[in-house]
């Protein structure tokens, strides 16, 4: 999922290890960021909460909802942020983590995307990432895990706002090796990394001042790493398919300057919960269709075809987006990229395209 | 017909326009340089505000809980709090300036211009912010305090506040801070962290939701605000500003109005004595057909040119002396209301066209008297007479219109401030002036009684007795201006004596010690260097203290609180106390004159200080001590109670009192090395005798503008006395001839003029004299109390009195014989056979 790690590499070079400062590690008081590594097993509700000895963490919910007949793509994600500021300082505003948060709907009768940003420093309750279980607090929008793991997400702005209950249907999908994944050719290049396909939601979406009833189906993503991309690596690509019948796809790249994969992986739960996990050279993507953004210039592969190998032989999705221009332009917080809801012949889900604005600076 | 009568008297009339531009540009200055100030202020107000819908500001620099931050960032109506660190800081070469400690993302929603380049990252200009956004070693300097200490981004420098130092790296500049502020933005963890401020904030910088009712937002902040912070909204911050240097402005603005009634009287006795000239010509008119009202419309006609002119010319002068004035005082006048900086001129047409239209509407009723004095001429009579002059109107002069007037004012000056203002005060002024100047023929018929009485005096002398006497509205004509101009310069010249006396007395009452030692802003001594200080055997005695502002109402400028006193003796010993004192039960403390007056306590009375725990300490007033230093109120208190009450035990002040036979210089020397290294330099120690004359200078350069109205007044009032006896003397050019008709020598009728100048002098001097003490004693008692809250005692300037009864006397009796000796040039036939 790369605008997580997009943002999250803006953050770090430019916001908390400022430019030209190698030597921050060497400076006292500076955090050491705890390593990833393989044969950690995950354990829930644990590992719903916050992990703040790692660099970054995001919560990422993705999906389609249908408000009076109409389908509708959202996002609600969180960023928890563990900044290079000096441990030593004992004051309530130290900046060691920063939450950042995004949220987005994709509507077809608008034809671009509508989203909201916030970012604060962790502190007196009003921006926190809750250690133990899930509850991300960003001034008046919130992720928590509720009673009976419901999840309840809140978020958005004056132009629209989402108030939603997602019900798992599903046991945690560990992608990896039983949630160690990797993210590039160097064993320290990766990540903790679980997924709910398949959430159930209820809820409403405002839309200036008028409350629309809707239901759907998401998906969430939970990540969290100490360690950045592969030098080569200026951009990734990562799609998530809620397949009907109860399936759940997940593929992503790591893409060099050519386009070429540094890195890819990935997983196939069927729907009686066997699990292929992808190996680097079980994944390709391949471009049916570009689309450039009027605005930045940028050229995004939309429609595209995922190609994996599974025991049972060689499968292909073709993915539709729901509409072209689903780019998200987050600056200054975050980088452009894009977001958005596609579909494939059985199954729904989300494609994320980062790096084709500018590289990733990382 | 009006061009003719002007070119006749260039000189009159000259001075009649230069006395109402004066008047006009005088006012008009004042006005446009407080304009400019407080235009200037506002500005600087809001770049350290930034663009806050609400604030919440700290009682006292000790700030207020960061727990009021989540509190109020989750009410209802507001969008984001923006907290804020403040503290006064120095770098290490000594310039103060003002280090904000923000977070970044906060800010950026409500104070973005707090903060460098483009906020939060964003485009080209992002880079250096994006750097400082997180950056505990990070500082970002307005351009003024670039400038001023010489430093560039990139460079290190060394802050000092709240008796801590730490280094900063600068990344960049606050191109949104305008102006002269020195100002410099770090991040607010690293505020609270360096600079000992953990747990506690100064500001709360609010914005609301779009559309949110505002005074509702209001309302619930306030419920929810400690004693020690208050909320201030941009309004209540003008008023504030506003209120700074109101009485100060009200003050200089009531001078040039006097200015200009003075130069009203001036117009009054040019038009009068022009008219009395005219009488045949008038006459003539009148029998030509010309109808009574065309008199009246002539004369006034001449008025309302000379008002245009007047206040024309004064409106050039206004603004040429307000960019003056802002070159040299600054934008407050030398008021010290003000710090630093020199605004730019702001020119306000609305404010010039009201003072312009008063210029002329104080000439226009100038001459209004003379132009109803030129309607009722009978025509008759006046070409009869076949003279310019006489026609006295019969009848005893009426003191009884005056009299009212006097009492009237006297009731006036019992009159409540309005507004803070002593509206009612300087009406009483009016009164007195009027009722005075009406009473001068009653008067000078008065004073000239037993002059009459004297037993055969020389004839030239018996002869101006027996003018002055037998035409006392003439001489009152002629007097008018001078008493109006000397009363009006007397009463100026005794309050600034009385108070600058007051405040010698006061600088040596307040600083008995030897030696006196004040600390840089953030400097503070611990227990421990007191401890090393108070060893000194150089030092009888040592006296330690500290001073803070703390806010008690979110209208008013804070007041100055100060822990004081040495162990065995009360805080309040060798305070100048005014009226009673009480022992109270409770911790006692002193307040200031002004700030029993502002906050309406006396002795016995009890207050809550927003000190100490749950900023609730309960204190009694003891006593009130005068005090000239601080226009807003001060407080002294017990500094152990201080201690107890706050946990602060570090004092950033000490009054030295030296053991026998140490030199102050030596003392000096020796207690600079016993502070400790960092801050033996930020260090200042003064002499009472140095600190007497740096305060007295300050004195005298906030009464520069004083001054410099008062001698404009005298000469202006100088130079109308001489116009009008020219005028007088040469009108009376046939009655010269007459006397020398009848056997009267030259020097002699010189003699006689002279006589009649320096009589005609004096009584001014004396009425000018009598009536400027009383109108001293309202500006006393009255105006000062009710404009600055504090009192003083009346000292007479019997020197500079006694100058100014001399110069009038010598200006009249000069004029007079200067004029005299051009009226008898010609011959005596012909000064008969004039007219004839």
């Amino acid at each position: 999922m790369i605008p997580r790690r997009a943002f999250a590499g803006l953050l770090a070079a430019n916001l908390i290890l400022p430019a030209g400062r190698s030597q921050a590690q060497d400076r006292a008081g500076a955090p050491v960021f705890a390593p990833v590594r393989p044969g950690r097993p995950l354990s829930f509700p644990a590992d719903h909460g916050a992990h703040p000895d790692f660099r970054t963490e995001w919560w990422y919910v993705t999906g389609w909802l249908q408000a009076q007949g109409q389908p509708i793509g959202f996002q609600i994600t969180f960023f928890r942020i563990r900044t290079g500021a000096d441990t030593r300082n004992p004051s309530a505003f130290a900046p060691t983590q920063v939450i950042f948060a995004h949220a987005a709907i994709s509507d077809p009768a608008i034809g671009r995307l509508i989203h909201a940003q916030r970012i604060a420093r962790a502190g007196f309750g009003l921006a926190q990432a809750k250690v133990g279980d899930m509850d991300l607090v960003l001034d008046d929008w919130r992720l928590r895990r509720a009673a009976g793991g419901v999840l309840k997400a809140s978020a958005g702005d004056q132009a629209f706002a989402l108030d939603l209950s997602l019900a798992p249907t599903q046991p945690p999908l560990l992608q990896g090796e039983r949630g160690f994944s990797r993210k590039g050719p160097r064993p320290d290049q990766s990540s903790y990394y679980y997924s709910l396909p398949h959430l159930k939601v209820t809820g409403a979406l405002t839309r200036e001042g008028r409350r629309i009833p809707v239901t759907g189906e998401a998906w969430m993503d939970q990540e969290w790493s100490s360690t950045l991309l592969d030098a080569r690596a200026v951009g990734w690509d990562w799609a998530g398919i809620n397949l009907d019948g109860g399936g759940a796809l997940t593929a992503f790249q790591v893409r060099d300057g050519k386009g070429a994969a540094v890195w890819a992986g990935g997983s196939l739960r069927r729907s009686d919960g066997r699990t292929t996990i992808f190996a680097p050279g079980d994944v390709r993507f391949v471009t049916r269709r570009q689309w450039r953004s009027p605005r930045t210039g940028a050229r995004y592969p939309i429609a595209r075809d995922i190609q994996v190998r599974t025991p049972g032989g060689p499968r292909v999705w073709r993915l539709e987006p729901l509409f072209d221009d689903q780019e998200l332009d987050s600056r200054p917080i975050g980088p452009v990229y894009w977001e958005g809801a596609v579909r494939t012949e059985g199954g729904r889900g989300y494609l994320e395209l980062t790096g084709y604005d500018a590289p990733l600076a990382l | 017909m009006v061009l003719g009568e002007w070119r006749a008297q260039p000189g009159r009339t000259l001075a009649a326009i230069l006395a109402i531009a004066v008047g006009v540009g005088l006012g008009l200055a004042i006005h446009l340089v407080n304009r400019s100030a407080l235009d200037e202020f506002a500005g600087a107000i809001r770049s350290v505000s930034g663009a806050a819908d609400l604030q919440v500001q700290a009682a006292s620099s000790a700030g207020f809980d960061e727990d009021l931050y989540p509190t109020l960032a989750r009410l209802e109506g507001v969008a984001t709090a923006s907290p804020v660190v403040e503290l006064r800081a120095r770098t290490d070469r000594g310039e103060p300036l003002t280090v904000l400690g923000l977070d970044p993302l906060r800010a950026a929603a409500v104070t973005p211009n707090l903060l460098g380049g483009g906020a939060v990252g964003g485009g080209e200009g992002g880079v250096t912010t994006a750097e400082a956004v997180f950056d505990l070693d990070a500082i970002t300097l307005s351009p003024a305090a670039l400038q001023q200490s010489g430093l560039r981004v990139g460079d290190r420098v060394r802050l000092s506040a709240a008796g801590q130092s730490a280094s900063f790296r600068i990344v960049g500049v606050l191109e949104g801070v305008s102006g002269d502020r020195a100002l410099g933005v770090i991040d607010i963890a690293a505020a609270q962290w360096r600079f000992d401020q953990l747990g506690r904030l100064q500001r709360l910088d609010l914005r609301l939701s779009p559309g949110v009712d505002r005074s509702a937002v209001e309302r619930l902040v306030q419920e929810r605000l400690p004693p020690e912070a208050a909320l201030v909204t941009p309004q209540s911050e003008m008023r504030r500003t506003e209120s700074l240097s109101r009485a100060y402005r009200v003050n200089l603005q009531m001078l040039a109005l006097v200015a200009l009634l003075t130069g009203g009287f001036l117009v009054y006795s040019a038009q009068s004595l022009s008219v009395t000239r005219r009488r045949p010509q008038f006459a003539l008119l009148r029998v030509l057909g010309l109808p009574a009202r065309g008199m009246l419309g002539q004369v006034l006609i001449e008025g309302v040119v000379l008002g245009l002119a007047g206040a024309a010319l004064g409106v050039v002068l206004g603004v040429a002396l307000a960019e003056l004035a802002l070159r040299l005082l600054g934008g407050d006048l030398g008021g010290g209301y003000f710090s630093g900086g020199r605004p730019p001129l702001v020119f306000t047409p609305l404010a010039a066209a009201i003072i312009f239209g008063l210029g002329v509407a104080i000439a226009v009723l100038g001459s209004l008297f003379p132009a109803l004095q030129a309607e009722r001429i009978p025509a008759a009579v006046a070409l009869k007479t076949g003279s310019g002059e006489g026609a006295e109107t019969a009848g005893q002069p009426l003191p009884w219109i005056s009299l009212g007037l006097l009492a009237a004012g006297g009731l006036a000056a019992l009159g409540p401030p309005v507004g803070g203002v002593p509206l009612f005060g300087y009406g009483a002024i009016a009164l007195i002036l009027a009722g005075g100047v009406g009473a001068m023929p009653w008067l000078a018929r008065g004073l000239l009684g037993p002059l009459r009485r004297l037993r055969a005096p020389p004839p030239p002398i018996a002869l101006a007795i027996a003018r002055l006497w037998g035409a006392p509205r003439q001489a009152a004509v002629a007097l008018c201006g001078i008493v109006a101009s000397t009363s009006l310069m007397v009463a100026m010249a005794v309050m600034v004596n009385s108070f600058r006396g007051s405040v010698e007395d006061w600088l040596i009452q307040i600083l008995p010690a030897d030696i006196y030692m004040r600390l840089d802003p953030g400097l503070t001594l611990d227990p421990e260097a007191q401890a090393r200080l108070a060893a000194a055997p150089e030092a009888a005695a040592i006296e330690f203290r500290q001073s803070f502002n703390l806010r008690l109402s979110p209208d008013r400028p804070p007041v100055q609180v100060s822990a004081r006193g040495q162990a065995g003796a009360g805080a309040g010993e060798g305070l100048p106390l005014v009226g009673r004192q009480v022992t109270p039960e409770g911790l006692p403390v002193w307040i200031s004159e002004p700030m029993a007056r502002l906050y309406d306590l006396s002795p016995g009375d009890r207050l809550t200080l927003p000190i100490g725990p749950g900023a609730q300490a309960q204190v009694t007033v003891a006593g009130v001590w005068r005090d000239y230093s601080n226009q807003f109120g001060a407080l002294i208190l017990d500094q152990a109670a201080y201690t107890r009450l706050t946990g602060d035990a570090g004092r950033a002040e000490a009054a030295m009192t030296l053991a026998p036979g140490v030199e102050p210089a030596t003392a000096i020397e020796a207690f600079r090395a016993r502070l400790p290294p960092l801050i033996a330099p930020g260090a200042d120690f003064a002499e009472p005798r140095e600190i007497r004359a740096v305060a007295l200078r300050i004195f005298d350069r906030s009464f520069a503008v004083t001054y410099a109205l008062e001698a404009i007044a005298i000469l202006v009032g100088l130079a109308g006395v001489a116009t009008t006896f020219s005028a007088q003397t040469l009108a009376r050019r046939k009655e010269f001839g007459m006397l020398r008709h009848v056997g009267v020598r030259r020097g002699q009728i010189m003699q006689m003029l002279a006589t009649e100048g320096a009589l005609l002098g004096a009584i001014g001097a004396l009425a000018g004299l009598t009536l400027g003490v009383v109108m001293s004693q309202v500006l006393i008692h009255v105006v000062n109390p009710q404009s600055f809250n504090w009192t003083m005692e009346t000292r007479l300037p019997w020197p500079l009195l006694a100058s100014l009864a001399v110069a009038l006397v010598a200006t009249s009796a000069g004029a007079a014989v200067l004029a005299g000796r051009g009226a008898l040039a010609d011959s005596a036939v012909r000064a008969v056979r004039e007219d004839w």
